[in-house]
């Protein structure tokens, strides 16, 4: 494992073989003027990127930004609408991960594209075409990868199940994939997400030694400290396009975040002044793993108080789905203590919050939040069918269940022809308007409330917002979880941001610089806690 | 009552009653590690054994009969494989589907051939030289059928097939997480369309031997309900071709003894066991790790369609 | 997907009722018409075919009666099947319910030494509870350990086969019956009544029929229905609407089970009088009854219709066995053939052609 080289300036000028930005070679990659459009969202914009041969290339930027969309049309898993993909010098169509893999481009994803139960050496070889034995070699194969593994520190058993590999092993499997198949572009889609600290800097390692080889590399991550350790440039990309491609031993961290998180100034909706009250939740030391196992929340303690709404900030991923979950019921906490007024929520079922009084507006709408199939005037009784009158010794009260069904369409300007129309007939906004009358109904003391505006148009964005602050005007605490900087400042009283399961930072909103939070949100700096 | 003798005629009879269980479990295993599930295994084997019987019969030859029976068996599978895996259709029911058409025209189409005996069966063989070893001699090589070699063979072949090539590698790959597969280049259509139709002809080909060697002649359901012990089997068997081998003997076994013991145990406790034993394994195996190490493969039953992200 | 420039196929979103309708009496038709091939094979023509079945089926006094008395365990199952089905609990052993629910029955009957106006009762309710426990094994497999229902159940079923044949072989052989391997018959108490001199043992038509509205008011009017509908229809939004899975699945495998086992009762006590070797008590049902909730598409109500049309299937098999030599097996080329049509024309319903080039994406 090679120890962390100087920075990248001074590597650059010593190491003589890696290929450099010399004039007179075609860049690795260029990608021109790719547009990429999915259903109401665009997510490339036109981006024109430059990747040149032998450097590590960074692509920042936040969620949504259209990083991961990016690479994943230079991989061949999307197709663009618009643009071209040239690989050195060369216009390429490429329409498949294996004819990416055939152009020598490999890509690790954040969710591995591994079968567990398959050894690392056949997860090697899957799909691949070596010849006209049917055989499987495997000396041969267990050699090279040994190989392989060894020039790069990459080193596995190759006859060890993934299933049975730590996380930042299964990577390296990940890696060995690419490399195996002769890739010299490499593309790392958030790689450290998922490793500690002593494997971050054995990546590193490989990552430098594969440029030292001669390999090209494209790093995506929201991390400024990454950036500035691992990276010879850096294109920073905001609301699907390049906003700046710099040297990043002419930039500093200051200048990435002002790029990513953008200076526009921020039309404020009118906040009506409204005094905070009580305490109403009190988060002490929570921890939690997520679905893989991993710490999700590392000792996280907040106070939220009426009338008040405490914005999450944080790239996604960063534990804030975990804090929704365990908040409502769906997760269980390791270790820490969430009480709502007088009561212990920690191991609650999400039964028992929701009879509490606890509103979850959930990420996905349609996933989790409705039952498609059923029709408006029942999923607006999901959680309330048990209670009178909607039901009565184990008999669904219809009638009440209609008149309650057009009042919250009425009050939530829910547009559908009459209740009994099926959720999944209805739009996106509509249907957002469905979830918040159910979970609003009844004046719920806490609302956890996670993206409630991502893949709305505007006019569903502002009303769901309106609404947001009306029940913060009637005494309801807020937690608003949101990827959209400009909603949290916007909305929030205080803004919380978690990075890797922590909290940096607790600012009150109106003093909020939203550099200042970019650099919080990109694992920068701490800062002391503003109750 | 000769020891010797009973355990000889015990084993020989075993390795007899186990072929078709074992040919058509290792079929199954391919179709279920390729993520398909196929409950048409009775229905194949029987038509497989009413069809291999009307050709024996007719033509007098029995080996044109079983690779008739092995043909039918995996024509018939592709109708499951078509509703499966290009339609997406229900497994459960397509397989159930499959059972019912198989038993019935089976059962129509055989009406003429019920009572005829099979003039010419297939021959037992006697191996020179290796039958006179003693105890193992007669069970393996005095008056055993050719098939019950080729069963042994292609439960050795079809192992290695799976463990040891790359087409292994991709079945399992496909039947584990054919998003991944289908991601480097491995068509996962095809591999399970493969897989399915060799599960049809291995299921016809046990259903032949049942109608041409085992007990020569044709009866309405002569398989008697073994094609749902053999998806007993490949659970019992984790989906291992050679563990497959010992689990169809074991079950002939139980089967068998199961009449020789009457007078001591109730015959209908041995033949549950292969039942209640493979509830007992997935129990068994439902647990983290050992899910992982043993368990069925992660996409068994469920279509896949190649989807955006 | 564009086949040419105005044809378009996109996903339909709810078929209405009157497509789900046709479709389905169409994938019969087809079923059938695919079925007079083989007649024509025979060398009989589909349309005398057809006609003795249908006669065999409504021409006669006993041929009503007849189709009746096989529709009741076909509607008991196939109501049971549709909750358990609304669970998306794959209920492959309601043989292997009915078995175990003729087994309580007959235990009653022949060695409970109850008071003869308390045997039915009590073999009735024997009955679902034994059938209920044997739906309940598999629903908790599934439930705390996720093991696949359609294996359990399936598996579940031979058991309850060896466990009826070991009764009527072993320990429950009637001393009076010679030889055979059935149980003695049961006392005048605990046999059903029948409609005159026909076999249909009206109090378990009754209790199909009861039982069909139950569940359709359960299903579409009660808490506990409503849990049902939510985990089949979302079980994401059932475990965030606090749901659990558990109890729900439990609770429709009890019912389903149950239903079953009731069935069973209405076999041994209505038409055999006494418990026979297991083919003979589920004739089967328990797989024809899939094809009739499938058909229903899991509406309990529908099941009387559906349950009704497979006993006229299943009645004809009776008689063309009699009048065209065909064997009863022929029932299960018809079974089988329309439950792949009816698996196809699920598809067609899938997707909608249409030919206008209205984009369909709500504001």
């Amino acid at each position: 494992m090679r120890i962390s080289r100087p920075t990248p300036r001074t590597r650059h000028h010593s190491s003589s073989e890696s290929e450099s930005v010399v004039a007179g070679q075609a860049p690795a990659v260029e990608l021109r003027g790719i547009v990429k459009t999915f259903p109401g969202v665009v997510a490339n914009d036109g981006v024109d990127l430059t990747v040149e041969r032998g450097e590590i290339h960074c692509l920042l930027g936040e969620n949504g930004a259209g990083k991961t969309t990016l690479m994943r049309i230079l991989y061949g898993l999307y197709q663009p609408d618009e643009g071209t993909i040239v690989l050195n010098g060369k216009t390429v169509t490429i329409s498949s991960p294996r004819k990416a893999l055939e152009h020598r481009i490999g890509m690790v994803h954040q969710h591995f594209h591994l079968v567990p139960t398959l050894s690392v050496e056949e997860n090697i070889i899957l799909g691949l075409d070596e010849g006209p034995s049917p055989l499987l070699h495997s000396r041969r194969t267990r050699a090279k990868i040994r190989d392989l593994a060894k020039e790069f520190g990459l080193e596995v058993d190759p006859q060890a199940k993934v299933w049975q590999l730590s996380v930042g092993q299964q990577q390296r499997v990940e890696i060995l994939k690419a490399l195996y198949r002769k890739a010299d572009v490499l593309i790392m889609d958030e790689p450290t997400s998922v490793l500690t600290p002593q494997e971050v800097s054995g990546l590193f390692g490989t990552l430098r030694s594969l440029v030292d080889a001669g390999l090209t590399i494209v790093f995506i991550t929201h991390k400024l400290d990454e950036v500035m350790q691992i990276s010879d440039r850096v294109s920073v990309l905001r609301k699907g396009t390049i906003v700046g491609t710099v040297h990043t031993s002419e930039t500093d961290k200051r200048t990435l975040a002002r790029l990513m998180v953008g200076r526009e100034v921020v039309f404020r909706v009118e906040k009506p002044l409204v005094e905070r009250g009580a305490v109403v939740l009190s988060v002490k030391d929570l921890h939690t793993t997520n679905d893989r196992g991993l710490k999700a929340l590392n000792g996280i303690s907040f106070d939220l108080y009426a009338s008040e709404i405490l914005g999450v900030a944080g790239v996604s991923g960063n534990g804030q789905h975990e804090l929704s979950e365990v908040l409502t019921g769906l997760r269980r906490a390791g270790h820490g203590q969430a009480v709502l007024q007088a009561q212990d929520l920690t191991h609650c079922s999400a039964r028992e919050i929701a009879d509490l009084g606890v509103a979850h507006v959930p990420t996905e709408r349609i996933r989790v939040g409705t039952v498609p199939s059923m029709t408006i005037r029942e999923n607006l009784l999901l959680k309330r069918y048990r209670q009178a009158p909607f039901s009565r010794w184990g008999f669904l009260n219809d009638t009440a269940a209609k008149t309650h069904a057009e009042g919250a369409m009425q009050e939530y300007s829910i547009s559908a022809p009459h209740d009994g129309v099926a959720a999944k007939l209805l739009s996106g906004g509509n249907i957002q308007r469905l979830v918040l009358a159910r979970e609003l109904c009844g004046d719920p003391a806490l609302i956890i409330a996670a993206h409630p505006t991502y893949g709305l148009d505007v006019g569903a964005t502002e009303q769901v917002r309106e609404t947001l602050l009306q029940q913060r005007s009637n005494g309801a605490a807020i937690l608003l979880i949101s990827e959209d900087l400009d909603e949290i400042l916007q909305l929030s009283d205080r803004i919380l941001v978690l990075f890797e399961g922590e909290i940096m930072g607790v600012l009150p909103a109106d003093q909020a610089d939203p550099n200042e939070i970019g650099l919080l949100m990109a694992g920068s700096r701490r800062q002391e806690v503003v109750t | 009552m000769n020891w010797e003798s009973w355990v000889i005629a015990t084993f020989s009879r075993t390795l007899a009653y186990g072929t078709p269980l074992l040919l058509a479990t290792l079929g199954e295993i391919y179709a279920e590690r390729s993520g398909v599930l196929n409950l048409g295994v009775e229905g194949m084997m029987v038509i497989g054994a009413f069809a291999g019987f009307a050709v024996a019969h007719s033509t007098g030859n029995p080996w044109l009969g079983v690779l008739i029976a092995s043909v039918v068996g995996g024509i018939f599978s592709l109708i499951h494989a078509f509703a499966s895996i290009t339609l997406r259709a229900n497994q459960v029911v397509s397989g159930l589907a499959l059972t019912m058409l198989g038993l019935g025209l089976s059962g129509v189409l055989g009406r003429r051939f019920e009572g005829w005996p099979l003039l010419h069966p297939l021959e037992e063989v006697t191996v020179p030289g290796l039958s006179r070893i003693p105890v193992l001699g007669p069970i393996l090589f005095d008056g055993q059928n050719v098939l019950v070699y080729i069963a042994i063979a292609l439960a050795i072949v079809l192992w290695y097939v799976l463990y040891r090539t790359r087409i292994g590698v991709s079945i399992r790959a496909v039947g584990e997480d054919p998003a991944t597969a289908d991601s480097l280049g491995v068509n996962v259509a095809r591999i399970r369309y493969l897989c399915v139709f060799v599960g049809g002809v291995l299921a016809g080909m046990a259903g032949g031997y049942l109608s041409i060697a085992y007990r020569p002649s044709w009866t309405d359901g002569m398989t008697a309900g073994m094609g749902w012990i053999v998806i007993a089997l490949t659970i019992f068997a984790f989906w291992n071709p050679l563990l497959g081998l010992v689990g169809a003997y074991f079950f002939a076994a139980l089967f068998h003894l199961s009449f020789r013991l009457q007078a001591w145990v109730a015959p209908e406790i041995l033949k549950a066991m292969p039942y209640a034993l493979a509830i007992l394994v997935l129990i068994a195996v439902s647990r983290g790790t050992l899910q992982k190490r043993m368990g069925a493969p992660s996409a068994l039953t469920l279509p896949y369609r190649r989807g955006e992200e | 997907m564009r086949l040419l420039s105005r044809i378009h196929v996109e996903r339909r979103t709810t078929p209405p009722a009157w497509v789900v309708v046709s479709v389905s009496v169409g994938a019969i038709i087809a079923a059938l018409l695919v079925a007079g091939i083989f007649f024509r094979a025979y060398g009989i023509s589909p349309l005398r075919a057809y006609g003795d079945i249908l006669r065999g089926a409504f021409g006669s006094r006993l041929g009503i009666t007849e189709t009746i008395r096989r529709a009741i365990p076909l509607l008991l199952i196939g109501v049971g099947l549709t909750v358990a089905f609304r669970a998306l609990f794959w209920n492959i052993g309601a043989e292997g319910q009915l078995l175990v629910g003729a087994v309580a029955a007959s235990g009653i009957a022949l060695f409970s030494g109850l008071p003869g106006a308390l045997l039915l009762p009590a073999m009735f309710i024997g009955g679902f509870l034994a059938g209920a426990a044997w739906g309940i094994i598999p629903a908790a497999l599934k439930s705390k350990l996720g093991i696949n229902d359609v294996i359990t159940t399936l598996m579940m079923n031979y058991i309850a086969i060896y466990i009826v044949e070991w009764l009527i072989h072993g320990p429950w052989k009637g001393p009076t019956m010679r030889g055979f391997a059935y149980t003695d018959p049961f006392p005048a108490a605990a046999v059903l009544s029948t409609v005159g001199d026909t076999r249909i043992h009206w109090p378990t038509l009754v209790i199909g029929i009861a039982a069909a509205i139950i569940a359709y008011v359960l299903v579409k009017r009660t808490r506990a229905g409503f849990e049902i509908r939510v985990v089949g229809e979302n079980p994401h939004a059932a475990k965030y609407s606090g749901i659990s899975h558990v109890k729900v699945t439990l609770l429709a495998m009890a019912f389903s089970g149950g239903m079953a086992g009731m069935a069973g009762v209405g076999e041994v006590a209505g038409i055999h009088h006494m418990l026979l070797g297991p083919a003979n008590v589920t004739g089967g049902y328990g797989y024809t009854a899939i094809i009739v909730a499938w058909l229903a598409r899991r509406n309990p109500l529908a099941v009387i219709v559906t349950a009704f049309l497979f006993a006229v299937l299943l009645r004809g098999g009776d008689v063309i066995k009699v009048s065209l030599g065909l064997p009863f097996q022929l029932v299960n080329v018809f079974n089988g053939l329309i439950l792949f049509f009816l698996i196809g024309s699920d598809i067609l319903m899938r997707y909608r052609i249409s030919f206008d080039r209205k984009e369909r994406r709500a504001a």
